[in-house]
């Protein structure tokens, strides 16, 4: 049998939805648990903090839903949930390359606002009215998780609308 | 809109009545008291310290005595408890709290001392039961423990570790017969031994017995073994019967459970009117209170205070340079987020309160953020029926946010309509399962679909998002005018907008640029031209003037380029709106993989249809949570960082007015039938 490249179109695209998920994902996982250890730690000291240490844990875990979203749109695209299955090589290859901002920056922005998740929680268990600014210090990393998606979106939107 | 008036008070009365004086202010609740007399020769301020710790150990001893109750009395909490907010009580019932009041401040202290005692008795019983541990290998011994022998035997009891058996220890002390051996008991771990021997072998049968490491039991009695566990167990018995004696007398006292949590707030609420006793300026005969009052409540406090006491009241507007209170007046529809405005920070001393402005805004964007019909709809009904059942009793903060979640529920019903989202595509999936429609989609946007058309969504993001730093632009202006710093309201207001507004237009006459949002706009050379020339004038206007503090020309210039730079905050904080499309997208997309799944796991017939309910209520249940939570932070977050950053400082200080200051309950006012 001949080896036909355009057959590799379909692993490529489906690579890149499984390393949105699965980078974003990871990310989101490892950042959620690191507030979640932190938040213990708060609660064992004022059950009463519960409510507003658990949307500083949460914070971290939008990015693990937008690399889902990611895949779940390419999967539409590419015929493992609706859509056309008949992918290039060159199409494939595009839908990968979509799919890795939310990939990468989806990973080390979790971290990151993980962090400043962590730090805020620390605010809040000194500073309880100051929860307001506090929450605001892990949003301004989440920024750049959302470009990363936007990014991702209207790319493989574009994508599929090629005719290659 | 707007921020409470407020002048400065100064109440001058005489000793004898401060006491029904200061508890009208604190009934009242309008005054925020504060020390600004100096002390003199005349006039000094009283130590209260001691009293409110006095005041402060019974509210600490209540506290503890509610906790001890709630340990030994479970009492079921609702879930909804917590919106309840306080208890109503009549102002007769918190004035015969007086006649209670001794009776349980000792109640407390009995409960406490009945919580020591069961600590105490616990510790006991504890050790018993360690005894009775120790004991028990040797309870078949007949014979004390410190039993050392007769007149011309030797005896040794003890433990050996590990087990032993009768031949193998006969063995080990062979050469000192006659001797008498009996093992107690053995386990794996030790064996416990009685061995008995003539006194002249007593020493060399000592020294064979610790070479195989012999050693003393770990705990001594007179009596023998049995005798002393029966007796320990008629202890333990009776110790129990204690603690559950104990246990009895403060499930009896749980009944004062609403009382302790009334001395609480009782004396809260003096330990509050102590620290104001303690910022009175008082000579001989009269005291001198000062402080800051709403404007509007004035008269009646005036006329209801002069009406019975003999005293003089003045009122003066603040000087410039004070740090005069925030109080926040707004109407039904800004109100709600007053609480969010004090997250970031109250308006400062020349600033505008913004609610108004950002309540325009705020639902709106929120309803952007969730769009869908369906989870605004229930957030709507959850708040409104929370609002409705306890409309009266709500805490106030509390009544604010959850007022808050139901607009922005209301606005989400509408954006979800709009975007044609109603738990994502679930008509959709329900019609063409059951009753096979093949006519989709049933249910049609009244404006577009996002996931359809997300460059549209985009377009519609940025542009609302370009509106809204203006409208923030707009509000600098307002304010610099209030400030008659007409001067700025050119130089750093309306030069950015008309920069902005300029950039906008030319960078829209770009096919490119146009090309790439879909839009269709054909603007004439002539327009372009002329705002080509406004965006370079107002450019100059911009390097020319924003660096107008510095009196060195050349740093004037810099400042004024650095400035120019700061257009490409404008650029990010427009693209910073684009979350609108993509917390929008989210919500969307989760929706209908939930659909989906639920369409392809369940289906018709009983099972069928009872899996995709399921599926459907969980799923949704997640994705609600998770997204209002998301739409919740980032409006939270344009507000306070793209909006607030046009014009908004804050700084302010919150009105803390002298009140009854309680936790568990309200204490109802009748000041109005009173006068």
């Amino acid at each position: 049998m001949k080896f036909d490249i355009n057959s590799l179109g379909i692993v490529l695209a489906l690579l890149g939805a499984a390393l949105a998920a699965f980078g974003a994902g990871a990310g989101s996982a490892k950042g959620v648990g690191m507030g979640g250890e932190a938040a213990a730690g708060i609660i064992t000291e004022d059950p009463s903090k519960f409510s507003k240490v658990l949307i500083l844990q949460l914070l971290p875990g939008t990015q693990g839903i937008y690399g889902f979203l990611i895949a779940f749109i390419t999967f539409t695209r590419i015929g493992v949930i609706g859509g056309d299955s008949d992918i290039s090589f060159a199409k494939g290859l595009l839908y990968l390359f979509a799919c890795l901002p939310m990939a990468i920056v989806g990973y080390a922005s979790a971290i990151r606002q993980a962090r400043a998740s962590v730090a805020s929680m620390g605010v809040l268990a000194k500073k309880p009215e100051a929860f307001g600014k506090s929450m605001l210090l892990p949003i301004m990393v989440e920024t750049y998780a959302i470009l990363a998606l936007l990014v991702s979106i209207l790319a493989i939107f574009g994508v599929s609308s090629l005719n290659i | 809109m707007a921020k409470v008036q407020m002048q400065r008070i100064y109440i001058y009365a005489l000793n004898k009545d401060r006491k029904p004086i200061l508890e009208k202010l604190q009934r009242f609740g309008v005054v925020e008291v504060d020390d600004i007399i100096p002390e003199d020769d005349i006039f000094n301020k009283a130590d209260v310290s001691k009293a409110k710790m006095n005041f402060e150990k019974n509210i600490a001893a209540a506290r503890d005595a509610v906790e001890v109750i709630e340990r030994y009395v479970k009492e079921k909490k609702s879930l909804l408890a917590s919106l309840k907010g306080k208890k109503d009580i009549s102002i007769e019932e918190y004035d015969n709290f007086r006649h209670k009041y001794s009776e349980t401040v000792q109640t407390a202290g009995r409960i406490l001392s009945y919580e020591k005692k069961i600590a105490e008795i616990k510790a006991e019983i504890n050790r018993l039961e360690a005894q009775t541990e120790m004991l028990l290998p040797w309870t078949s011994l007949d014979i004390p423990l410190n039993f050392s022998g007769t007149k011309h035997t030797r005896a040794f009891i003890g433990c050996l570790p590990k087990e032993w058996s009768l031949e193998d220890l006969y063995a080990e002390l062979a050469e000192y017969m006659p001797l008498n051996i009996d093992i107690i008991s053995s386990s794996k771990d030790q064996t416990c031994i009685f061995a008995l021997c003539s006194r002249t072998n007593a020493d060399g049968v000592y020294e064979a017995l610790r070479r195989i490491e012999f050693s003393l039991p770990s705990i001594s009695t007179n009596k023998a073994p049995a005798e002393q566990l029966n007796e320990i167990r008629l202890e333990l018995n009776e110790k129990r019967k204690a603690v559950s004696e104990a246990e009895k007398a403060i499930a009896e006292l749980a009944k004062f459970k609403e009382d302790l949590l009334f001395l609480q707030d009782y004396e809260r609420i003096r330990v509050d009117k102590y620290e104001v006793i303690g910022r009175l300026a008082q000579s001989k005969n009269i005291f001198i209170l000062t402080g800051y009052i709403p404007v509007k409540e004035k008269a009646k406090l005036e006329a209801d205070l002069a009406s019975k006491y003999l005293l003089a009241i003045e009122f003066s507007d603040p000087a410039d340079d004070e740090d005069v209170p925030v109080l926040l007046k707004n109407n039904w529809f800004a109100k709600p987020l007053e609480g969010v405005l004090e997250g970031f920070s109250l308006p400062g001393k020349t600033e505008l309160d913004p609610s108004m402005a950002m309540a325009l805004f705020y639902y709106m964007l929120f309803g952007i953020m969730l769009s869908d019909a369906g989870y605004g709809l229930i957030m709507a009904i959850a708040c409104g029926f929370a609002l409705l059942k306890y409309r009266n009793s709500m805490e106030p903060s509390l009544k604010n946010s959850i007022t808050m979640f139901f607009y922005c529920g209301i606005s989400t019903v509408f954006w979800g309509f709009m975007f044609g989202s109603f738990f994502g595509d679930v008509i959709d999936v329900i019609a063409s399962v059951y009753f096979g429609v093949t006519e989709l989609p049933v249910l049609k946007p009244l404006w577009f679909v996002p996931m359809d058309k997300p460059m549209a969504m985009l377009t519609f993001s940025m542009a609302l998002g370009l509106v809204h730093l203006m409208f923030g632009l707009i509000m600098k202006v307002v304010q610099l005018v209030r400030q008659k710093d007409y001067i700025a309201i050119i130089y750093d207001a309306l030069s950015w907008f008309c920069l902005v507004i300029s950039c906008t237009v030319l960078l829209l006459s770009m096919e490119m640029i146009a090309e790439s949002f879909n839009l269709n706009l054909t603007i004439p050379p002539l327009v372009t031209k002329i705002f080509a020339v406004l965006a370079v004038v107002s450019a100059l206007i911009i390097v020319a003037t924003n660096g107008r503090e510095s009196r060195n020309p050349f740093k004037r210039f810099l400042k004024g380029v650095y400035a120019l730079y700061g257009i490409t905050g404008y650029l990010s904080d427009v693209l910073s709106y684009s979350r609108l499309l993509a917390l929008g997208l989210a919500t969307g997309v989760i929706c209908n993989v939930v659909n989906k799944m639920a369409s392809m796991a369940g289906g018709t017939g009983v099972v069928g249809t009872i899996i995709f309910i399921l599926i459907l209520l969980v799923g949704h249940a997640l994705n609600i949570a998770i997204n209002v939570l998301g739409a919740y932070v980032h409006t939270i977050r344009l507000n306070y960082v793209e909006f607030f950053g046009k014009f908004y400082e804050g700084g302010g200080r919150a009105f803390n007015p002298f009140k009854m200051k309680t936790k568990y309950y309200k204490v109802k006012e009748r000041i109005e039938n009173e006068v």
